[in-house]
C-alpha cells in the first residue's frame, strides 16, 4: 500500500516546507491566513455589540489613531521592534520543532539587565559601543536563560513547553528583584532602574519618534527568514524539526542543534528586551511585564512561520494595539479587547486549518 | 513439535471458520486474491507467508478492520459479514495481534477488564476467577496483580490469548505470536497452542518462520504475493519428518512454478580477486544494541568490487542493526570496517557518505526522507551544506533543482516537480527518490536494506534492475533481503543472519536455496 | 531567626498555604485527569480565570457562595468544552488552542469585569467557617487546618475520591488507557475521543472552581489576571504528581506555601520581597525537573489526537 504522507502528527509546530508546487499558492496561504482574521474581527464586533457598544465606531477609531494619524502611525511602527525581533525568535524555534513559549521571561530579564548595564557603561564608552556593548549582553542573557530548558530537552527529553513556561515566571520575578534590590535607582520613590538619557538612546529616524530598533528588528526578522530558508544552518534545524530521525540518519547531532536553537531563539527575544529599553524607555520600571511573547504567537502561526508574513501580521497588530488603546478608552473600554481579538484569530485559525486539511484529504480520497 | 498426540481432526468435522474465494484490492496491488482456507476445531492450521503475501490484509479481514471486495467468509458454517472488532469478538473470532493492544501501565487484571461499561462496578472477583480459569485452560501461572509492563513479553503474549479467549471464543487467531518471543518463550507458547488445541479451539497461526509453521501446525497453508500457492493436509504433514516438511514447503515456496515472474533470470557472475578488488572487509564487528534489540556480534565478511552479497534472514535478526553500524547511524562496540583498505568505523555519517559508502534504508518516511520538504532538498537530505548546491552555506536553487531534475530524470521518479512534497508520492516513487539519493555521486558500496519491501511488482523489477546496473559497474553491493527470491536473483554470494550472528556464507550455485533456508531457520551452520 | 519559629508565623504560613493550595489542588486534580487520559490542557489558565469571574459574579448577585462555586464550576465548563471540541473531537493543536484559550479567557474577563464593575470594585463579605469541633482548638495548626469554609474540606476529600476512581473504577482504567495506550483502549471498544472529551471537561468543572475560590473564599474581589501563572502551575503539580492525587495534595500545600510565605514572613517580623518569595514555586518546579527530568512520568500519549490505525 502507498503510505500517505502525512505531517507529523503531534504538539510540534508543524513542519513547514520550503518550497511547494503549484502556482497561486502565495495567494492561496494569503487567504488562508487572512480568513480568520477577518473572521475574528467579526466575531470581536458581535462581542462589542453585546456590550452595547458600536463596532464600526470602535474599529474606525483604531484605524484613525493606528495607522492614519501621523502620530499613531509613528508608535505603531516603533511598537513593531520588539514585537518583530520576538518573531523572529519565535520562527527560529517552531522552525526547529521546539515549543520556546518563555520568550516573556527571555524578553523582560534582558530588558532589565539592558536597562541597567547601558546607563553603567554610557559613563567610559561612546555612545554606539554603549548600544552595541548592551544589545550584545541582553542576546547572551537572553539565550543563558532558555539554557536549562534547552539541555533537558536535549539530553533527557523533558518537554521544554513546561520548562520554558516556568522559566518565564521565574525570569519576570527574577527581573523583578533584580529592579527592587541591586539595580534600584535611588532617586526615584517607584523602584526602577537607572534611566538612560534621551540622546544616549538608540538614535530616531529622520524627524519622527520612531527609533533605529525597528532597523534592527527588520533586519533580523528578514535575515532569520533568510537563515532558515536560504542556508544550510537553517536547512538543517528544519529537519530536526520536522522529523528528527531522519536527521539522526542524515547524520545530523540533534541535541547539539537543539541547544543551539534554543540559544538563538532566547537570544532574539533577550534582543527585543534591549530594543525595546534602549529606544524606548529607557529604564524599567517594577512589575512592568508588555507579555508581547504570548501574544505573538499566534501571529507567527498564522505566518506559518514566514519572515515577511510575520511583518504583515506584525505591522497589523501594531495597529490594533495602538489603535486599540485609544479606541478603548474612547468607548470606555480597558484595552484587553485586543487580547480577545488575538484569542479569536487563533480560534478561527485553528479551525481554518483543519477545515484545509479535511479538504485536502478529501482531494486524495 | 510438541510431544502430546493430538485428536485426529477428521475431515469429516466441519470448519469453524472458513475463507470462501477470498479476494481483496488495494490501488495497484492485490493484497488477497480468491484465497480459501478452513481452520478446523482442534486443529492448529499455520498460515506461512514472507512479508507483504497478504497476511495482514488477511487477518483485518478476519477481525472485522476491512471487508473482501469478492468472496465470503463463513462462521460456524454460515456467511458471515463481520462488521468490526467487536463484531468479530461477538462471533467468537479472538485476535491476538502482532502488536501489543495492551495498557503497559495497568495490572493484568485491570488490562482484562478494560471495555466494560463505566458505570458498572469493578468485579474483580468475577475477573479474577475467569482469569484462574483461563490460565488453567492455557496450562499456564500469571501473577494477576502485576503490572503488564513489569511481565517478560512471553507473559503479556499469554494475557493477550487469555484476552482474546475472555467470552468463550472458539476461534483463535494468533498473528505472528512468536515475534517478539525468545526462543525459550516460543516453546513455552508451543504447548500453550497444543493445550488450546487439544480442548478444541480453532486455532489460525499466521507466521513468516518457517520452522514454526512445521512445529506448530496441524495443516499448513502457504501464501505468496496475495494467492495461496499450496498446502499440506494434516494426513501428508503427519507422514513427513521435520527436515522433508521443510524442504515440501521451501519447494512449495520458492519452487520453480513461483519464480521468474517478478525475477529475471538467476544472475551470476564471476567474481576474479584480480579484476574485482576488495572494497569492504568487515572483522569481528559488534555494535551496540538498546536492551530489547538484537545485539550484533562477531560478524566478518568481505565485499569485492562489482560483487553482490546478499544478507538474508528471518526479520529481526540483527540486518537492520548491522546497516546501521555500516553507516555510521549506530554506534560500534568492537572490530573494523574498511573500505577499499581505510577503515571508516570512526567516521560519521556524512563522512561515509563523501568516501562513497551509502545506505538505502528501509524505513523511508520514519528516517530516509523528510515528508513535508520538498523532493529536491530529500534529494540532498545528506549532503547538506555541500557544494555545489550550497556556497559558503547558502542554497543555490538553481544547483539544487538541475541536481533534481538530473536524478527525477534519470531514476524516473514520477513527481509532479522537484518541489513537491516528498510525503505526496507513492511507497515506489519515495524508494526510487531514496535510491537516486544514494547511488548519486560515485557510490562505491551501497548497503540495502529491504529495499523491495512493500513496492509493487513492477516497482520491485524497476529497484532490482538499478541495484543489478550499478553493481555492474563495479558498485560494491550488501543487500539485506527478507525476501528469499529476491536474494537468490540478485547475490553473487549470501550471507545468512541469526540472532544477531552471521551464521554462514554461500555461493549462489544450484544448491543456495536450500542451503540457506537451513541456515536461515539454523538447521546447519555452514563454513563459507 | 527566632520569629520565624513563633506560634503566629506558623500559623499564618499553614493558613496561606492552605488558601493558596486550594486553587491549586483543585485545578491540578483536575489537570491530572487530563493529562491521564492524554491530553495537556494548556487552556487551564484561562479556565480558572473563568471560574474565578464567573464565580465572583455568581457570589456576589445571590449572596451564596455554594451558587458562586457552581457559577464558576460552569465558568471552566465553557473554556474546557471549547478546547474539548477543538482538540479532542477536531484533533487541533493542544497548544495553540490552549493558549488560545487563555488569551482570551484574560481578555474577556477583563472586559467583563471593567464593563460591570469598573466602578463599583464590590467586595464579597468575609466567609464563614465551619469549625471541626475538637481539632480546630489545636494549638497553631487547629485554626489554619480545621477553621475553614466547607469547600476546602470538600477539596481534599476529592483527593481520596480520586484516587480511588482511578484504582477502583472502570472510569479510571479507561482514563489510563487513553492516555497510555489509546490503541487497546479502543480495541476494546471504548470510544477514546469520548474518554477524552469528559476528562476535559471534567477538568474544566475542577479548574473553574479552584478559580472561584481565589475570588471568593481567597480575595473576595475579582482582579483581572488574577490567577497570576497558577493554571501553569496546576499543570506541573499533575505532571509531577505521576497519576496520585495525595501528590497533587501534598505539592500544592507545598506551592501554596511558598506562595504565602511573604505574608507570613511579615507576620513573623521578617521583610522579604514579594518577588523573591515568587519565585519559589518555579524554582522549586525547575529544581524538581532538573534532578528528576529524565524521569519525569507523562502518559505515552499526551498530546497527540487519537487517530485510528495510526500507532
Amino acid at each position: 500500500m502507498a503510505s500517505d504522507g502525512a505531517t507529523p502528527a503531534g504538539v510540534g509546530p508543524e513542519a513547514s516546507p520550503i518550497a511547494r508546487g503549484g502556482l497561486p499558492d502565495w495567494l492561496v496561504r494569503t487567504i488562508t491566513a487572512l480568513i480568520p482574521v477577518v473572521a475574528a474581527l467579526l466575531a470581536g464586533a458581535v462581542v462589542l455589540l453585546l456590550m452595547g457598544r458600536d463596532p464600526v465606531a470602535f474599529y474606525v477609531n483604531v484605524l484613525n489613531r493606528g495607522l492614519f494619524s501621523w502620530l499613531g502611525l509613528q508608535e505603531t511602527i516603533t511598537r513593531c521592534a520588539p514585537l518583530l525581533l520576538l518573531g523572529a525568535s519565535l520562527i527560529v524555534a517552531f522552525r526547529a520543532g521546539l515549543w520556546n513559549l518563555g520568550v516573556d521571561g527571555q524578553f523582560l530579564l534582558a530588558a532589565v539587565i539592558a536597562a541597567a548595564l547601558a546607563p553603567v557603561l554610557i559613563t567610559v564608552l561612546p555612545v554606539w559601543a554603549t548600544l552595541s556593548a548592551t544589545m550584545v549582553v541582553a542576546f547572551a542573557v537572553g539565550a543563558v536563560w532558555s539554557l536549562i530548558p534547552a539541555l533537558l530537552k536535549a539530553y533527557h527529553g523533558v518537554n521544554e513547553i513546561v520548562t520554558t513556561l516556568m522559566m518565564s515566571f521565574l525570569g519576570i520575578s527574577f527581573a523583578n528583584v533584580l529592579i527592587k534590590i541591586p539595580f534600584n535607582d535611588p532617586e526615584t520613590t517607584v523602584p526602577q532602574t537607572l534611566t538612560l538619557a534621551t540622546t544616549n538612546r538608540l538614535p530616531r529616524l529622520f524627524d519622527t519618534t520612531i527609533n533605529f530598533g525597528i532597523v534592527i528588528a527588520l533586519v533580523a526578522i528578514l535575515l532569520v527568514h533568510w537563515v532558515m530558508t536560504r542556508t544550510a544552518f537553517g536547512l538543517r534545524l528544519q529537519v530536526v524539526g520536522a522529523n528528527p530521525r531522519a536527521a539522526m540518519h542524515a547524520g545530523l547531532s540533534v541535541p547539539m542543534l537543539t541547544v543551539l536553537t534554543f540559544g538563538l531563539s532566547a537570544g532574539l527575544a533577550g534582543l527585543a528586551g534591549a530594543v525595546e529599553i534602549l529606544g524606548v524607555w529607557g529604564n524599567v520600571r517594577a512589575d512592568w511585564d508588555p507579555a508581547y511573547g504570548l501574544t505573538i504567537i499566534p501571529l507567527v502561526f498564522l505566518a506559518r512561520f514566514n519572515g515577511p508574513a510575520v511583518i504583515g501580521f506584525t505591522f497589523f497588530f501594531a495597529i490594533l494595539s495602538i489603535g486599540g488603546e485609544s479606541a478603548s478608552r474612547r468607548a470606555d473600554l480597558p484595552n484587553y479587547f485586543i487580547l480577545v481579538l488575538v484569542a479569536l484569530i487563533l480560534v478561527f485559525m485553528a479551525l481554518t486549518e483543519w477545515l484545509g486539511h479535511r479538504r485536502g484529504l478529501a482531494r486524495k480520497a | 513439535m510438541t510431544a502430546s498426540e493430538p485428536p485426529h481432526p477428521s475431515d469429516a468435522q466441519a470448519p469453524l471458520l472458513s475463507l470462501v474465494g477470498v479476494t481483496k484490492r488495494f490501488p495497484g496491488v492485490v493484497a488477497n486474491d480468491d484465497v480459501s482456507l478452513d481452520v478446523f476445531p482442534g486443529e492448529v492450521h499455520a498460515l506461512l507467508g514472507e512479508n507483504g503475501a497478504g497476511k495482514s490484509t488477511l487477518i483485518s479481514l478476519l477481525s472485522g478492520m476491512q471487508r473482501p471486495d469478492a468472496g465470503y467468509i463463513e462462521v460456524h458454517g454460515a456467511p458471515r459479514q463481520i462488521l468490526s472488532p467487536r463484531h468479530a469478538l461477538e462471533l467468537g473470532i479472538g485476535t491476538v495481534y502482532q502488536h501489543p493492544t495492551l495498557v503497559p501501565t495497568l495490572t493484568v487484571l485491570e488490562n482484562l477488564m478494560l471495555g466494560s461499561a463505566w458505570t458498572r462496578r469493578m468485579d474483580i472477583a468475577a475477573t479474577r476467577a475467569r482469569f484462574d480459569e483461563l490460565c488453567r485452560t492455557l496450562g499456564i501461572e500469571l501473577p494477576g496483580e502485576a503490572v503488564l509492563g513489569s511481565l517478560s513479553l512471553g507473559q503479556q503474549q499469554y494475557v493477550e490469548i487469555i484476552k482474546a479467549l475472555w467470552r468463550g471464543e472458539r476461534i483463535l487467531i494468533l498473528d505472528e505470536a512468536t515475534s517478539m518471543l525468545t526462543p525459550k518463550g516460543v516453546e513455552d507458547l508451543g504447548r500453550v497452542i497444543a493445550r488450546l488445541r487439544d480442548a478444541g479451539m480453532a486455532i489460525l497461526f499466521i507466521t513468516h518462520k518457517l520452522t514454526e509453521a512445521v512445529a506448530f501446525g496441524d495443516r499448513v497453508s502457504i501464501l505468496k504475493l496475495g494467492r495461496k500457492v499450496g498446502a499440506i493436509a494434516p494426513d501428508e504433514l503427519k507422514t513427513l519428518d521435520r527436515d522433508a516438511a521443510v524442504e515440501r514447503i521451501v519447494d512449495l515456496m520458492f519452487g520453480s512454478r513461483a519464480e521468474a515472474e517478478v525475477d529475471g533470470p538467476r544472475h551470476q557472475r564471476d567474481i576474479d580477486a584480480g579484476r574485482h578488488p576488495v572494497v569492504i572487509e568487515v572483522e569481528n564487528l559488534s555494535a551496540h544494541a538498546a536492551p530489547a534489540e538484537t545485539r550484533v556480534e562477531g560478524i566478518f565478511f568481505t565485499v569485492h568490487a562489482g560483487e553482490i552479497f546478499g544478507i538474508a534472514g528471518v526479520d529481526g535478526n540483527g540486518q537492520k542493526q548491522l546497516a546501521e553500524a555500516l553507516a555510521g547511524q549506530r554506534a560500534i562496540s568492537g572490530g573494523t570496517v574498511r573500505l577499499e583498505g581505510q577503515p571508516i568505523e570512526g567516521l560519521s555519517v556524512p563522512q561515509r557518505q563523501r568516501a562513497g559508502l551509502r545506505y538505502v534504508t528501509d524505513d523511508r518516511l520514519g528516517e530516509g526522507t523528510v515528508g513535508s520538504f520538498p523532493v529536491s532538498l530529500n534529494l540532498l537530505l545528506k549532503r547538506i551544506g555541500e557544494s555545489p548546491f550550497w556556497r559558503r552555506g547558502v542554497i543555490r536553487h538553481r544547483e539544487v533543482d538541475a541536481h533534481a531534475r538530473r536524478l527525477i530524470e534519470r531514476h524516473d521518479v514520477r513527481t509532479p516537480g522537484p518541489h513537491t512534497a516528498v510525503g505526496r508520492l507513492s511507497g515506489g516513487n519515495i524508494q526510487k527518490a531514496l535510491l537516486a539519493r544514494e547511488l548519486d555521486n560515485q557510490p562505491i558500496a551501497v548497503v540495502y536494506n529491504k529495499p523491495t519491501y512493500g513496492l509493487d511488482v513492477n516497482n520491485i523489477q524497476l529497484a532490482r534492475r538499478a541495484i543489478r546496473e550499478r553493481a555492474d559497474n563495479g558498485v560494491a553491493t550488501i543487500l539485506i533481503s527478507t525476501d528469499l527470491d529476491e536474494i537468490l536473483s540478485l547475490s553473487d554470494r549470501i550471507g545468512v543472519m541469526l540472532g544477531g550472528r552471521l551464521v554462514g556464507i554461500v555461493e549462489n550455485d544450484e544448491q543456495a536455496q536450500r542451503r540457506v533456508g537451513e541456515l536461515m531457520v539454523g538447521a546447519r551452520e555452514t563454513a563459507a | 531567626m527566632d520569629a520565624l519559629l513563633s506560634a503566629p508565623f506558623l500559623t499564618a504560613l499553614i493558613a496561606g498555604a492552605v488558601a493558596a493550595g486550594i486553587p491549586l489542588l483543585l485545578a491540578g486534580l483536575g489537570e491530572q485527569v487530563s493529562e491521564k487520559a492524554g491530553v495537556l490542557n494548556i487552556g487551564i489558565e484561562g479556565m480558572m480565570l473563568m471560574g474565578a469571574y464567573l464565580g465572583f459574579v455568581g457570589a456576589w448577585w445571590t449572596g451564596s457562595l455554594w451558587i458562586g462555586f457552581l457559577f464558576g464550576a460552569a465558568g471552566g465548563l465553557m473554556p474546557a468544552a471549547l478546547m474539548a471540541l477543538f482538540c479532542v473531537r477536531l484533533g487541533l493543536n493542544q497548544i495553540v488552542i490552549g493558549i488560545a484559550l487563555t488569551l482570551g479567557a484574560d481578555g474577556i474577563t477583563a472586559l467583563l469585569h471593567h464593563v460591570q464593575f469598573s466602578r463599583t470594585y464590590p467586595r464579597l463579605p468575609r466567609v464563614d467557617t465551619v469549625a471541626i469541633p475538637g481539632l480546630s482548638d489545636i494549638p497553631v495548626v487547629g485554626e489554619a487546618l480545621f477553621n475553614r469554609h466547607p469547600i476546602v474540606y470538600l477539596a481534599v476529600i476529592a483527593v481520596p475520591v480520586i484516587a480511588w476512581v482511578f484504582r477502583r473504577s472502570h472510569v479510571g482504567l479507561n482514563l489510563q488507557a487513553a492516555g497510555d495506550k489509546p490503541a487497546a483502549l479502543d480495541a476494546a471498544g471504548v470510544s477514546v475521543v469520548s474518554t477524552r472529551l469528559w476528562a476535559v471537561l471534567f477538568t474544566g468543572v475542577m479548574a473553574g472552581m479552584g478559580g472561584a475560590y481565589m475570588s471568593t473564599v481567597g480575595a473576595g474581589i475579582f482582579i483581572p489576571f488574577m490567577t497570576g501563572g497558577a493554571g501553569f502551575i496546576a499543570i506541573v503539580l499533575a505532571m509531577l504528581a505521576r497519576g496520585r492525587p495525595s501528590w497533587v495534595l501534598i505539592g500544592a500545600l507545598i506551592f501554596g506555601g511558598s506562595l504565602s510565605l511573604t505574608t507570613a514572613l511579615q507576620v513573623g517580623g521578617v521583610n522579604v520581597p514579594t518577588d523573591v518569595v515568587q519565585m519559589l514555586p518555579f524554582a522549586m518546579v525547575m529544581l524538581v525537573l532538573v534532578i528528576f527530568g529524565r524521569r519525569a512520568a507523562l502518559p505515552a500519549a499526551l498530546g497527540l489526537p487519537y487517530v485510528r490505525g495510526q500507532r
